[in-house]
């Protein structure tokens, strides 16, 4: 049986029949959404890169890669969660498919935790929006916004996975619900793997 | 054992080695940024790492790889297209840079 079978037998059947695809249009909705906010991030990454390259005394403020290397373990592994929960749920284990479920909502919450801490280092150390006492100003701004959108990302990806956790535990979501959920937090794992190298990784003070 | 049960923990498998390779490539970009190289090429180093781990994780982590292939291509296309497009500005930075009045050439 192919994964394509699987897949398709994981849906309702009566949800699929006549939906472009056969898939249930809420999941064609969010595989919208992400390609339309795959464009939202590629914009804020490209123009973050066309001010990086045109910009003589682009700061490189970053001593240690600790921080951000935790941060990306903690998004990767709760990826890891968010699939368990997912297969727990398509097998019919609910108290599984919450559990995990809770458990990425954890990973999320201290993700974000890490995620103000740091900023409020940079704060600490005279970085605004518009200014810096490493360079031009310009880097705060791109910093902020592109940092800002995702920390975005992950808040209302952890308000959706308590959301949809308690209700699909109260029988009021069913499986489907908890893997278009999953859509979006892979999605948010994904778009971290772009901004760790070129907002962080490429800033590193050596 | 039940189907649903094989393919559950089939499944974990994949997911635990995918996992693992995106933890793998994750450090491999840390890795890239301490060596000795200029700014372009560990741009270029780290840009292939992290398309080869976003394709992993639409493939196997999003199941895109199980849907429809008309669906995939429709994501690829539009996505692929679109970043392509983008590009198009990436010159005039350079021209910033080498050619225009402030540039870090004319310091």
């Amino acid at each position: 049986m192919s994964q394509a079978d699987l897949t398709m037998q994981g849906h309702s059947a009566g949800l699929t029949a006549g939906t472009p695809f056969s898939m249930p249009t809420k999941k064609l909705a969010m595989w919208l959404f992400i390609i339309a906010d795959t464009m939202t991030f590629a914009a804020c990454l490209v123009a973050y890169g066309f001010l990086r390259n045109g910009t003589a005394n682009w700061p490189r403020p970053f001593h240690s890669i600790t921080n951000v290397a935790v941060m990306t373990f903690i998004l990767l592994t709760s990826s890891l969660t968010m699939l368990l929960g997912v297969q727990a749920a398509k097998a019919g284990d609910k108290a599984g498919a919450f559990r995990w479920t809770m458990i990425t909502a954890a990973a999320g919450i201290l993700f974000a935790l890490l995620h103000v801490r740091e900023w409020l280092a940079l704060i600490d150390e005279g970085m605004t929006l518009f200014k810096n006492p490493w360079g031009t100003g310009l880097f705060g701004a791109s910093f902020f916004s592109i940092t800002g959108l995702h920390l975005t990302h992950v808040t209302g990806g952890v308000i959706a996975l308590i959301a949809v956790g308690m209700r699909y535990k109260g029988g009021r979501y069913n499986a489907d619900d908890i893997e278009i959920l999953g859509l979006y937090w892979h999605f948010v794992d994904l778009v971290w793997m772009f901004v760790v190298p070129l907002v962080y990784l490429m800033n590193l003070s050596h | 054992m039940a189907i649903a049960e094989q393919h559950k923990s089939g499944g974990t498998g994949k997911y635990v080695g995918v996992y693992v390779c995106l933890l793998a490539l994750a450090g491999l970009q840390f890795v890239i940024a301490y060596q000795d190289i200029d700014a372009s090429q560990m741009f270029t180093r780290m840009m292939m790492v992290a398309i080869v781990e976003a394709v992993l994780a639409v493939l196997v982590f999003m199941h895109l790889w199980g849907e429809k292939r008309g669906f995939l291509w429709l994501v690829a296309i539009s996505t692929i297209s679109v970043l392509l497009g983008m590009q198009y500005g990436w010159t005039d930075s350079f021209r910033m840079r080498v050619g225009a009045p402030f540039s870090s050439y004319s310091k």
